[in-house]
């Protein structure tokens, strides 16, 4: 018996490997379909394009991963991710330069995530029901800080006041080497997070937590510090999208983001990452975050209706989590 | 009823599980199912339950041929499997539980309360167990889920009842129980098919064996005629000795855990007992008498009320895993699925877990140092694998068992505690098990090792401790204890 089996574990059969890479295999399909569809989508102009449409969700989709990875969901991101722009819009309006107002506006994307964990973990919340409360509460302050309103001209602001505009428009609709920042931010945060996840010994952590918490918890891992770390790691990269968004559109509205965290869910499962916690890749989730770009931007070359469009990509990523079922 | 199964054939993939297997059951008989883990008993009779489908072969049910596509179908000819894995829901009420499915109904499908709780309470009564009805599953211990699941297979009319070692997580009291009604059972004229690994039970028990070996079946034998060095040599095909090795010359040196009054509200009261370098210390007592809580409070995973415990005449500060860890205490808890390995990750994973700090350094992995750590833990503990990256849930038990041991042993622990080591684990990994822990004992850990297995708890101990409800009735040395002693203290006598 023994045998046999050995042969059947050492060779992958093929279904195990488009079970394993089938997000990738899915994203190479659809880019050479509409490839060959439309001419104007394999332009070098579209591409880079394409990448910083994909930066919004890809940075807000690896934090969501480490999230889900730990077993848990975090619903408040898009939230946090206007309630942080608001505030550096804000603090900049009122005279401060560029650089302190977008680090504030950081670190309060942190804390507003491990507002989040703490709910968690010390509050015993589950994590749909947590951050279901923190996104409302969010969106909520955000409102109250604008007063409703968008805080517009915010470089314009930068320069009235003295200060440099410079780093503000810099990390939005700045470029370099010809390619656009924020896509730079996007590869920069995949290389980093690959590296938490794969290498240190925190990532491990992040998957014993999700695997099974009760063991985790038997051999020393502290499950609440890697929770609320995890929701901090979120809230950091919601702010941080949110600081791109404002610098791209410069104007701050408490409206935005909306829907961003249902997106980055999509995309994480896309991706293959299980829900249930401790199973997934985060170069999965970067697949379903570029699954998810190409079809936006591909369906709006073609002109796509935007009613169909919402079900075409629905089915699509129906079909890539069923084909993504293991056994 | 009368089954015969004869030249089943089963492979999943490649892997070939079973190659002409078969057995006869007759009528109004206990009839034992053995062979190590992975020979492929559990299959046989999930084949003939229809969970599984049959490559080849055939299953006469009362000299009919038959197919079942369903356990339904074949619960329906009155053919009942208890299985290992409690499959109970845990949120739901015993009563609920009993009746998941088969509900009694009154018009309109209106669940009919009072007569489900009639009839719960008569089968409860039958069995002689005292689960409160309405109780949430979840807030009984592992032995009472499992009566509550045999006592659902009792509510339908069974003819045949195969149950997979329904005693393992039994207290002595409840396994008596369990006992008497298989008796009962077997005098209405119901067949029994019982697998366990505890030859004791077999012999008290049953009537006839069959032993498979490696997915074969190798021989059928009436108990009388046979002993239990004969199914042992069935089994494994082979001589294995000594069932409790010996430690020999391993000199028993000084103190290393002292546990001092321990004490928590209504759980456990004054706990005290020591624990030397190279010493065994056998914790026996029945289901519930508070074992497993007293591990758990030593190794800082559950508060208790007042008492102290002490490290090499250090008292220590443990309030959590972490802490006991540092304090050079290692812990493999009873229930390895749920709390001892991440089944879903590899063997690699779940060793390098308990051992992040040697396998890294600050905080980055080394590929290095992990694969190194893993392949001596696979080599030195015999763990059966395909290598590093198998999956946990694919190992058999005993295997599964080795490597949160390896892990544990990794940490370099003074203490190790081990909570029913050999649970739902065969015999040959259980004489490995019992090495491993001879030789834990000779390189100076003190062992602590709790076990509902008397025989175990006496062949492996220097001392043994009994629990009883809470208070430890009694400290001997296993060289003037035996079964009754134990038995005595462990029911709450005096000696």
């Amino acid at each position: 018996m023994g045998n046999t089996a050995t042969k059947s574990l050492n060779k992958k059969s093929w279904t195990s490997y488009l079970g394993e890479y089938g997000a990738f295999i899915a994203l190479v399909l659809l880019v050479i379909v509409i490839s060959i569809i439309s001419p104007e989508f394999r332009t070098t102009g579209n591409f880079l394009n394409l990448l910083r449409q994909a930066t919004f969700n890809g940075l807000i989709a690896f934090g969501m991963t480490c999230v889900i990875l730990s077993d848990g969901i975090d619903l408040s991101v898009g939230s946090t991710l206007a309630l942080s722009a608001v505030i550096c819009a804000k603090l900049i309006m009122q005279g401060m330069p560029a650089i302190p107002a977008m680090l504030i506006a950081l670190v309060a994307g942190t804390l507003l995530g491990v507002i989040s964990g703490l709910l968690v973990t010390k509050g015993r919340l589950q994590p749909f029901i947590a951050t279901l409360i923190t996104m409302t509460a969010y969106r909520g302050l955000a409102m109250i800080l604008t007063d409703g309103k968008p805080i517009s001209n915010i470089a314009k602001s930068l320069e009235a006041n003295g200060s440099s505009s410079f780093p503000f428009k810099l990390i939005g609709k700045g470029n370099f080497c010809n390619i656009p920042i924020p896509a730079i931010l996007l590869i920069f945060a995949l290389l980093v997070f690959f590296f938490v996840l794969n290498k240190t010994t925190f990532g491990r952590k992040i998957y014993a937590t999700g695997s099974n918490a009760k063991c985790a918890k038997l051999v020393g891992v502290n499950i609440s510090l890697t929770k609320i770390i995890v929701y901090a790691i979120s809230g950091f990269m919601a702010a941080l999208t949110g600081l791109i968004l404002i610098s791209r559109l410069d104007s701050a509205q408490p409206t935005l983001g909306d829907g961003y965290e249902l997106d980055a869910i999509a995309a994480v499962a896309l991706g293959g990452t299980s829900m249930s916690g401790g199973r997934g890749k985060i170069t999965g989730t970067i697949a379903g975050v570029l699954i998810i770009a190409v079809l936006n931007n591909g369906m709006n070359l073609l002109e796509v209706s935007t009613y169909y469009q919402d079900v075409i990509k629905a089915a699509v990523i129906l079909v890539a989590v069923l084909s993504d079922r293991k056994r | 009823m009368n089954i015969e199964m004869k030249g089943i054939n089963k492979a999943f993939g490649s892997n070939q599980v079973l190659k002409d297997a078969g057995f006869l059951l007759k009528d109004g008989e206990v009839h034992a199912l053995m062979g190590e883990n992975g020979a492929g008993k559990s299959t046989l009779m999930k084949i003939l339950t229809g969970v599984y489908t049959r490559d080849a072969g055939t299953v006469l049910v009362d000299g009919k041929e038959v197919v079942y596509k369903s356990p339904q179908e074949a619960e329906k000819a009155g053919i009942v499997f208890i299985y290992q894995e409690l499959n109970v829901l845990f949120d739901l009420t015993v009563e609920e539980n009993l009746f998941m499915g088969k509900e009694i109904t009154k018009a309109f499908g209106i669940c009919d309360r009072k007569a489900m709780r009639k009839k719960a309470q008569e089968v409860m009564d039958k069995m002689g167990v005292n689960i409160p009805i309405n109780a949430v599953m979840s807030d009984l211990s592992v032995g009472q889920q499992q009566m509550v699941e045999i006592c659902k297979a009792l509510m339908v009319d069974a003819k045949v009842l195969i149950m997979d070692e329904p005693t393992a997580a039994l207290t002595q009291s409840e396994t008596e129980g369990l006992f008497r009604l298989i008796k009962d059972l077997r005098k209405k004229g119901v067949s029994i098919v019982y697998i366990s690994h505890r030859m004791e039970e077999i012999f008290e028990l049953c009537d006839r064996i069959t032993i498979l070996r490696d997915g074969s079946y190798v021989g059928t034998e009436n108990i009388k005629d046979i002993n239990m060095d004969d199914i042992v040599r069935m089994m494994i095909g082979r001589e294995i000795g000594e069932r409790y090795p010996k430690r020999e010359g391993v000199k028993i040196g000084d103190e290393v855990l002292c546990v001092e009054n321990l004490t928590k509200n209504k759980v456990f009261e004054n706990v005290n007992f020591r624990v030397h370098a190279g010493e065994v210390l056998g914790v026996s007592g029945l289901m519930g008498a508070g074992r497993t809580e007293i591990m758990h409070a030593i190794f800082g995973n559950l508060p208790y009320d007042s008492g102290r415990v002490l490290i090499n005449g250090e008292a220590m500060e443990i309030r959590c895993a972490r802490d006991a860890i540092n304090a050079g205490i290692g812990f493999i808890t009873e229930d390895r699925k749920t709390e001892g390995l991440l089944l879903e990750k590899s063997i690699a994973e779940n060793i390098e877990l308990a051992n992040l700090g040697k396998v890294s350094s600050r905080s980055v992995l080394s590929k290095a140092k992990g694969k190194e750590l893993v392949k001596k833990g696979i080599e030195e503990f015999h763990i059966k694998c395909f290598g590093p990256e198998h999956e946990c849930s694919n190992l058999s038990g005993g295997n599964q068992q080795k490597v949160v041991i390896a892990k544990w042993v990794y940490t370099d622990p003074k203490v190790l505690i081990l909570d029913e080591p050999t649970r739902g684990v065969d015999i040959g990994a259980k004489k490995e098990i019992y090495n491993v822990i001879n030789d834990l004992a000779a390189k100076g850990v003190a062992i602590i090792m709790v076990s509902s297995e008397l025989p175990e708890v006496l062949g492996m101990s220097d001392r043994i401790m009994v629990v009883h409800e809470g208070k430890v009735t009694g400290i001997i040395d296993a060289a003037q204890a035996d079964q009754e002693k134990v038995m005595t203290l462990a029911t709450g006598g005096t000696l």
